[in-house]
């Protein structure tokens, strides 16, 4: 493989992996709450859909923006009432979530612009465009440097830098402030949280509500970034992979990263089975690169390579003690 | 003592749930500009209005009670198996290899040798993420959606190469031989001059779902392993206290559910299809877990619970083909009932409660 092929396959590695890293780090912060959330999928789907309605009426991407995550708190919100304050399965409430999120897209798309539950095509500012850096077109020349500060670094849309940055800002958040720390007691011994005065409730709240924020962001990706517009299940799983590299990178921010790029390389891997050819000179199942993530999820799980222990009170419901 | 009677449980509850969801669904249909009571006539009418319709509704009624059974057996053990989708899957496989290789004499014979594929290979896509649970602790939930997804790739790549019928372009395989076809409503109760249920696809497989639902009912409530089940069910300390152990509790469940979930195979593959196909479970297996929370995860419940996802499914259908409202409206009335009557619950309950506590109070 020659360097520009490599510098290719690692760029759509970024892109891809971006939706991935938002929707991982929002699990993340409600997982480290104690709340399960399977309903990461639909959220992102739900940010998706409206994001790319807003960004096609107004013709501002920074609407659309708005609008998903405004469509992702809402389902954040449902998800909250139902697994804090009504103390219900939360695991349940994200196989709801999904569903309504699935249906709804697809019936509100047909209903508003009538084009088989599809948004109109998104162009100019309805879109987030790539952005070059500084000096990114006077160093293209420099050997190796130029290319890889141009091609790979330089050119995305100003959301995979939100993400990028989104990972030391939240190893931050967790680990050097003392809502992190809250946070993370919340997840693990929720009563000795209660006992020092803290509000349960709250903090899972505000975690559930960080979640339905990031989520918002990786959907709005999806559909004004990544693709020029909502199309019917367009998050194609990516709120499940995000689960798995969570599990991957055991609840920690940084391996947050790294499992994501991981699988992002993998799906950039499985759109260009040409280049797989070429190098490994035989071809290898685009099925199976699809799978990947989900097959080393399992085999983590298993317990083969370390051991993913989740928050410990990930799931139950807070019952304060009367 | 309990604070409601039994049958507020069991019977209001679960209707006041479905009452909100289609409350909701009717605001959204009214926000589209549609008539939410002619969509409700129209979808009672398709679904029960002749036989035709009901050969439809039953045929869907039989894939959601296996689901649904398969949840519901995971459920008493407090297991969630929300990988029946991709348990479902392999039972197709299962049922495709045994039609297509076995040279079976008779239908009768046939049907047994593919509800046991069915059932193996349902079983062994529960096997790891059920020896995870129960060995290493890892969450059956995250485990069997990564399943759900593996199981899909699997079919895909069979589809596409070694069991697709040779230089066809179409993802299928080839069709069962005619001993394999299982006979549907049409043969079975169509008499002389009078054809009724023509040409839909409910077949001999209902009476297994029924039959299933008894031994269900049987396995839970009157033997030893059912016991054992909802022991550890209600609390893994007191089950384990009881001599009772979680592993095999935990691996026998889920090879169960597993099993279950595969042999609604013998319905959609076998009875309907007759050869396998990309995508051929549809999402029944997410189905069954509204199916099992709707019907209290007692088979009679989930009987009836599958009729109505069955007149959900054939009504939507009908509704989204003579208005212009897509079929994805199902999806979202399924995920309100999941959401009141699942995740929700306690939104219905506490009230009740309340109210049935100031009618006793009245009372004394």
């Amino acid at each position: 493989m020659d360097f520009a092929t490599l510098l290719q396959m690692l760029d759509a590695t970024l892109r891809l992996a971006t939706p991935l890293l938002l929707a991982c780090l929002a699990g993340l912060y409600s997982e480290r709450a104690g709340i399960f959330d399977i309903g990461l999928e639909g959220k992102m789907l739900a940010a998706a859909f409206l994001s790319a309605a807003i960004a096609a009426v107004t013709g501002n991407v920074w609407f659309g923006l708005l609008a998903g995550i405004g469509a992702s708190m809402v389902l954040s919100a449902v998800h909250g009432l139902a697994s804090i304050t009504f103390r219900g399965n939360q695991l349940i409430s994200g196989v709801a979530i999904n569903f309504l999120a699935a249906g709804l897209t697809v019936v509100i798309a047909q209903s508003w612009f009538a084009q088989g539950g599809r948004t109109p095509q998104l162009t100019g500012d309805a879109r987030f465009n790539p952005i070059d850096l500084p000096f990114a077109e006077a160093l293209q020349n420099v050997p190796v440097i130029g290319p890889i500060y141009y091609e790979l670094i330089s050119g995305h849309t100003i959301l995979v830098y939100v993400a990028l940055l989104m990972v030391p800002l939240t190893w931050w958040i967790l680990f050097r402030t003392r809502f992190g720390l809250r946070l993370r007691a919340v997840g693990e011994n929720p009563a000795a949280v209660d006992t020092a005065g803290v509000s349960v409730i709250w903090l899972r709240f505000a975690a559930v509500g960080i979640c339905g924020i990031l989520c918002g962001i990786a959907g709005a990706y999806l559909a004004t970034a990544l693709q020029a517009g909502f199309v019917k299940d367009m998050s194609a799983g990516r709120g499940f992979i995000a689960l798995a590299a969570l599990i991957f990178a055991k609840w920690r921010p940084w391996y947050a990263l790294y499992a994501c790029l991981l699988f992002g390389f993998l799906q950039a891997m499985s759109l260009r089975p040409d280049v797989i050819e070429r190098v490994l000179s035989f071809q290898v199942n685009g099925q199976f690169l699809d799978v990947l993530p989900y097959i080393l999820t399992v085999v983590i799980l298993a317990g083969f390579v370390g051991k993913a222990i989740p928050p410990r009170a990930g799931g139950e419901p807070y019952v304060k003690e009367r | 003592m309990d604070v409601m009677p039994k049958w507020a449980d069991v019977i209001l509850i679960p209707l006041i749930s479905i009452l909100l969801a289609a409350i909701l669904s009717a605001f959204l249909l009214l926000s589209m500009g549609q008539n939410p009571w002619d969509a409700i006539v129209m979808m009672v009418e398709g679904s029960f209005g002749s036989s035709y319709s009901w050969g439809y509704t039953l045929y869907y009624t039989t894939n959601f009670i296996f689901t649904g059974l398969a949840v519901s057996v995971a459920f008493h053990a407090r297991l969630f198996n929300i990988g029946g989708e991709g348990q479902a899957v392999l039972g197709g496989l299962g049922v495709a290899l045994a039609c297509l290789y076995v040279p079976w004499p008779h239908w009768t014979v046939a049907v047994l040798g593919s509800a046991t594929a069915a059932a193996l290979f349902g079983a062994a896509w529960a096997f790891i993420p059920a020896i995870l649970q129960a060995k290493r602790g890892s969450h059956i939930v995250i485990t069997t959606i990564m399943f759900n997804f593996i199981a899909a790739g699997l079919l895909n790549y069979l589809l596409n190469g070694p069991i697709k019928v040779p230089g066809s372009m179409e993802l299928a395989t080839a069709k069962f031989p005619e001993p394999t076809h299982l006979p549907t409503f049409e043969e079975l109760f169509s008499f002389g001059e009078t054809s009724l249920f023509r040409a839909a696809p409910a077949n001999v497989t209902f009476f297994i779902a029924i039959a299933a639902c008894f031994a269900v009912w049987w396995l839970i409530w009157h033997t030893r392993l059912g016991y054992e089940i909802r022991s550890l069910g209600h609390s893994e300390t007191a089950a384990k206290y009881a001599g009772i152990s979680p592993t095999k509790i935990i691996m026998v469940a889920m090879l169960i559910s597993g099993a279950l979930a595969g042999m609604m195979a013998i319905n959609n593959v076998q009875g309907e299809a007759e050869r396998l196909v990309l995508d051929n479970v549809a999402g029944a297996g997410f189905i069954g877990i509204a199916v099992a929370l709707m019907g209290r995860n007692h088979p009679f419940g989930i009987l009836l619970a599958a009729l109505l996802f069955g007149f959900l499914y054939q009504g939507g259908g009908e509704i989204a083909l003579w208005m212009s409202i897509p079929s994805e409206m199902i999806e979202v009335i399924q995920a309100l009932i999941i959401l009141f009557t699942g995740a929700l619950d306690q939104l219905v309950r506490m009230p009740l409660e309340r109210l049935f506590l100031s009618l006793r109070r009245a009372k004394t």
